[in-house]
Formats: C-alpha cells, sequence, structure tokens
C-alpha cells in the first residue's frame, strides 16, 4: 500500500483539495459531510475497482455505466417479483459477471481491440436495458433491499463498507495470487508474459468478468440508494471511472498502479463534486474546473515519475 | 487492394437494396391512405415515447399511418431519417428536431420535396413549417415559481435546480423561474445543475443540505431531479410536505408522488396534446388543403398540484 502511494502525487493533490476546501467553506469538514462525501463515491469507486484490474492489462471497459443501467433494472425487476434480496443481489452479480464475461471472450478470442469491443457493448447493453423497461423506470422496493443503499451499520452507510470491502479485496488479489501478479505481467509486457507461459487470455477475461461483477455491484448500491432502477442510469458514468482510475496513477499504458491509488482517485472525484456544490460553483464552470483537474493530476504523477527515475 | 474490393461489394449491395425497397412496398390501396413520418429525439427517453404513444393513437383516430424511426440523440441520425421520409415518399412529416439549426437543412429538403412538416416540443430556426405547436419552457419556469411564491406567501428561501448545462429546457425553465423571482419578495438561496439526472439529484440535494438548512421551497427543472432530490430531504429527516418541492414534466412516478404527497407539485406541459395538435393540423393541410390557424401555437402550461391531479396527462 505505501510503496503504491509513495509513487503517486494523488495523496499530495488530494490533501491540497481538502485543505482549500476547508479554508473556503465552514460545512465542508464535518463528520456528516465526510461520510456524505465518502458515501456518494462509493458507487464510481466500487466500478473503478473493477475497472482498474481491466486497465492494469492496458485494457479499457467503456460498457461500465451501460453495464450498471441494464442488470440495475434486471435486479429491481427480480425484486419485483418477490425474490428475496439475497438472490436478487446474487443474480445480479452473475448478470453483470456474464457482461464482463462477454466483453471478455471477444477481446480475447476475437482478437478485437478493448476500446472497440466495450464502445460496442456500451451501445448493447444500453439498448437492452431500454428495451427491458420501455425506458420507464422502475421504482418501490423492500425496506430490505433499500438498506443496501441508504442503510448502515454501526452508524457506517453500507455503500462505504461494501467499497472499502471491494478495494480490500481487490488488493489481496493483486498481492496475495499468482492471478495478480500475472496481471501486472500481462499489462507491463504481453510479449514477454506469453512466452514465459501465462495464461494470457483467461487473465486478462477474469479482469473483464471482475469489473462487470462491480458494475453489477455499483448497480445493486445506486438502485437500493435511489429506490428506483432507470435505463437511463450510469449515462457518462464511465468518464468518472476511469478518471477515478487514472487520477489514482495506474497507467493507461497497462502494468503499473494499483487499487488504493484508485480509492484516493474516487474521493477526490466525488470531493470535488461536494465541493463545487457547497461553494456554489456556476454549472458551466463546474465542467472547466472537472477537467482541468483530471489534468492536472495526471501531469502531477508524471512530473513526479520523472524525478523519481 | 481487398479493402477496396470489400467498399465496392458494400456499396453494390447498398445499391442492389436501394432499388429493391420499392419493389417491396405494398401496392397503394383505392383511397390512397396517408402516410406521416414521425422523428423525434430519442425513443429511450419517456417524455417522447409518449410523444410517440400520443401520435400513433391519434392517427388510428384520423386514420392516417406512422412511420417512427429513433434518432437516438444524433441529428446526423435524424437528417437520415428525414431523407429515408423522402425517398419513402410520405404525405407528411412531425418533428421533435434535436437542434434549432442544424435541422433547418432537413426542413429545406423536405421543402424542395413538397411534403409539409409541423414541429413539435422544439422549433427549427429556418426553413418553412407549416405550423409548429409547442410549450413554453420560459413560461413553465415563470409558472412554477409563481405557484412556489403563493404557496410560501409571497416570503421564504428557494433552492433551484437547473438541468443539463446549456441545453435549450434547461436554460429557459431557468430563464423564467429567475425572471420572476428576482421580482418576488423570496430569496433564491443556492442554484446547482444536477443535469436532469435522477442520481444526481440525490447527491447534489445531499451535498446542499449540508450548507442550507433554512429554505421553504425546492424547484427542480425535470421530475427526475426533485423525485432524487426527495430521497435526499427524507434520508435527512425533512418530513414529506414540510418543504414545497416543484418538479416539471409531471412523469407517471412524479404524479404518484403528488398523490402520495410527497411531491407537491410538477408542471405540465401537455407533451401529449402537442402531438396530437401538430398530427391534425397537418393531416387537416394534405387531406383538405385546410391551412392551419396560426404558425405557432403554444399550450400554456399548468402546476399539477394533488388539487387538480386529473389534469394531467396520462403518460405510462
Amino acid at each position: 500500500m505505501a510503496e503504491g502511494l509513495k509513487r503517486s502525487a494523488i495523496l499530495l493533490g488530494f490533501l491540497g483539495v481538502v485543505a482549500a476546501l476547508s479554508v473556503s467553506s465552514p460545512a465542508f469538514l464535518t463528520p456528516t459531510n465526510l461520510l456524505n462525501i465518502v458515501r456518494q463515491s462509493s458507487i464510481h469507486g466500487i466500478m473503478a475497482v473493477g475497472m482498474t484490474l481491466v486497465i492494469l492489462t492496458s485494457g479499457i471497459d467503456l460498457s461500465v455505466g451501460s453495464a450498471l443501467a441494464l442488470t440495475g433494472v434486471l435486479a429491481a425487476s427480480l425484486e419485483h417479483r418477490g425474490w428475496p434480496v439475497p438472490l436478487v443481489v446474487a443474480a445480479a452479480l452473475l448478470i453483470g459477471s456474464l457482461l464482463g464475461l462477454a466483453n471478455g471472450l471477444v477481446i480475447t478470442k476475437g482478437r478485437v481491440p478493448p476500446f472497440v469491443v466495450t464502445l460496442g457493448t456500451m451501445s448493447i447493453f444500453r439498448g437492452a436495458a431500454h428495451l427491458f423497461t420501455g425506458a420507464q423506470p422502475i421504482s418501490g422496493f423492500s425496506p430490505a433491499f433499500r438498506s443496501l443503499g441508504a442503510g448502515t451499520v454501526l452508524r457506517i452507510p453500507v455503500p462505504i463498507i461494501l467499497f472499502v470491502l471491494s478495494v480490500v479485496a481487490a488488493a489481496a488479489l493483486l498481492r496475495r495470487t499468482r492471478w495478480g501478479r500475472y496481471l501486472y505481467a500481462v499489462g507491463g509486457n504481453l510479449q514477454a508474459a506469453r512466452l514465459s507461459g501465462i495464461p494470457v487470455e483467461r487473465c486478462t477475461t477474469t479482469a473483464y468478468v471482475l469489473c462487470g461483477l462491480t458494475a453489477a455491484a455499483g448497480a445493486v448500491v445506486l438502485t437500493a440508494r435511489l429506490g428506483a432502477a432507470e435505463s437511463i442510469a450510469g449515462t457518462g458514468y464511465e468518464l468518472d471511472v476511469i478518471a477515478s482510475v487514472v487520477i489514482g496513477g495506474t497507467s493507461l499504458a497497462g502494468g503499473r498502479g494499483g487499487v488504493w491509488g484508485t480509492l484516493l482517485g474516487a474521493l477526490l472525484i466525488g470531493t470535488i463534486n461536494n465541493g463545487m456544490n457547497l461553494l456554489q460553483i456556476p454549472a458551466y464552470f463546474q465542467l472547466v474546473v472537472k477537467g482541468a483537474i483530471i489534468i492536472a493530476a495526471v501531469l502531477l504523477d508524471r512530473l513526479r515519475i520523472a524525478a523519481d527515475s | 487492394m481487398k479493402r477496396c474490393g470489400t467498399r465496392w461489394k458494400t456499396a453494390a449491395l447498398l445499391l442492389t437494396a436501394a432499388l429493391a425497397i420499392p419493389g417491396c412496398r405494398p401496392a397503394p390501396p383505392e383511397h390512397k391512405e396517408i402516410v406521416i413520418g414521425l422523428t423525434v429525439p430519442s425513443l429511450s427517453h419517456p417524455f417522447f415515447v409518449c410523444i410517440k404513444k400520443h401520435i400513433e393513437d391519434e392517427a388510428r383516430k384520423l386514420g392516417v399511418k406512422v412511420l417512427a424511426t429513433d434518432a437516438e440523440d444524433v441529428a446526423a441520425k435524424q437528417m437520415a431519417i428525414v431523407e429515408d421520409f423522402i425517398a419513402q415518399g410520405v404525405d407528411g412529416v412531425v418533428m421533435a428536431p434535436i437542434g434549432a439549426e442544424v435541422l433547418v437543412p432537413a426542413v429545406e429538403s423536405l421543402n424542395r420535396a413538397g411534403i409539409p412538416v409541423a414541429t413539435v416540443d422544439r422549433k427549427v430556426a429556418g426553413g418553412d413549417v407549416l405550423v409548429h405547436v409547442g410549450a413554453d419552457n420560459v413560461e413553465g419556469g415563470r409558472i412554477a415559481v409563481r405557484y412556489i411564491v403563493e404557496k410560501l406567501g409571497g416570503k421564504g428561501a428557494v433552492i433551484e435546480l437547473e438541468g443539463t448545462p446549456g441545453a435549450s429546457p434547461a436554460v429557459d425553465r431557468k430563464t423564467g423561474f429567475e425572471e420572476v423571482l428576482a421580482a418576488s419578495q423570496v430569496r433564491l438561496l443556492a442554484s446547482q445543475t444536477a443535469e436532469f439526472y435522477r442520481a444526481k439529484g440525490q447527491s447534489v440535494m445531499e451535498n446542499l443540505l449540508q450548507v442550507h438548512h433554512d429554505f421553504q421551497a425546492l424547484y427542480a427543472a425535470n421530475d427526475e431531479m426533485v423525485l432524487g432530490a426527495l430521497e435526499a430531504l427524507a434520508a435527512r429527516g425533512v418530513p414529506p410536505g414540510q418543504v414545497v418541492t416543484v418538479g416539471y414534466d409531471v412523469i407517471p412516478d412524479a404524479a404518484r408522488a403528488i398523490e402520495e404527497g410527497r411531491l407537491t407539485a410538477s408542471i405540465e406541459q401537455f407533451p401529449g396534446q402537442q402531438a396530437r395538435k401538430a398530427l391534425g393540423l397537418l393531416v387537416a393541410q394534405i387531406r383538405d388543403g385546410k391551412p392551419p390557424p396560426a404558425k405557432e401555437i403554444y399550450l400554456t402550461p399548468l402546476a399539477i398540484d394533488k388539487h387538480n391531479l386529473d389534469k394531467a396527462e396520462v403518460k405510462d
């Protein structure tokens, strides 16, 4: 963990933003607001954990926002049919994994670039979600289901717990399993990985399956939190999710980075969104600020790496 | 070379298909059935799905046939759809244009082909349109604020949630709202965008609630955002009805929320009636040569609350 953070300037940037906001808004540095920020970052954050694995293979998954919409509306309809909550969640995670598997198989077996495949499935999953719902929202869920997004355990909101659990699980997978080490090898040097006998295709496909799984987890949390599933949900989420990963110091070229940086990246994006609302930054200006911060974070990281080597 | 060959093959295929299409069409009946092309920005948006349903229903009553295609929110696609309508020889076109400027060439093509066109909801900036039937979004914003001012007894503070930055309904609704608000005793406490999304409405409202506690009204430029914001208020323990909440569009979820007393009101701009009126005037022109009474017809938006919920259009 320390290794990952040392290499990344993200922590510095994050603390800088926090300090600036604490000075400019008295409402910022309060326990309820901090909890509020982490809770709001959870959905992008959970999805960004899966995205980190994909980006480590030097791939990309543009379909996560659409996968969220599709698994969200399917899970919502199962809940409406009276399925028990654990079964609804299991079904959603299974569906998400299958969507990821489809991405992974076309990418590895069909040898089609991930950008193209997931650009295609981004449209297919979205279309399927619209077809399934007729573009009408599905709302009204049992309190048990709602608690997955709106509930708390020991006063900590459930989305935050799920976010932290997914980061810890992914970090363990990356550091403590052979698959995790393979993943870095695949993204670092594909040819070398293949020659040294690493099952490159299976490793890569697994990363997309887990990315689909986290998109589904994001869908469950979002649907439960909002109390509604919509086929337009998650539109544009891929951008915030990819930004979280990249700001967190994972290289788009693959092979370098990790999920702890992603955790900070997701929190930084959440903090900026929150801060802009607190400071009442006008809408048009918000777009400019957000883009500038993404570029600045990555530039800072680049400078840091250049200085290290 | 190989690519070049494939390209020719594709071109030949397309040409064959294009030549085959007229042959596929059924022979025209004795009394030629009137065919109307309908194109709306996106059939994945409930608002336009509603327009399509009303058009199809009205078409059945009028005894005309409707062809509808999804433009998937891409202006070039809508342009191509209109060109296809011309090639298919439709008798008239009902269009909700994606953009005011970009669809002008499409209207001009229709003009050259002598096909009358009516626009609903949004206008085009040029060409010759038989009639535009729409709702005035600026007026809708004014109606929302007048409703709020009346409910608050003339004074208090309001929070505003804006739509997608730069989108014309967002800009217009905000303009009308803030214009009338400025002339009243009600104060605008905060105004932030939630981009017309429900999830954004929830998180932006959660953030605003960190700073603002003393407000009596909430206005959102669409129902999706206000429904998200209601979740944020409920999670904060604000009892329903304590804050005057006003949305826009009266979507089914919002109508339910009004009925249950969770949402105070929503602005109805009658998309169904707009669509029916446009189709009726278009068919009257085609069938009987009867021109519309005016070039532009605006339906007045109406604030719907639990006292006049029956006046809202059924949208699902």
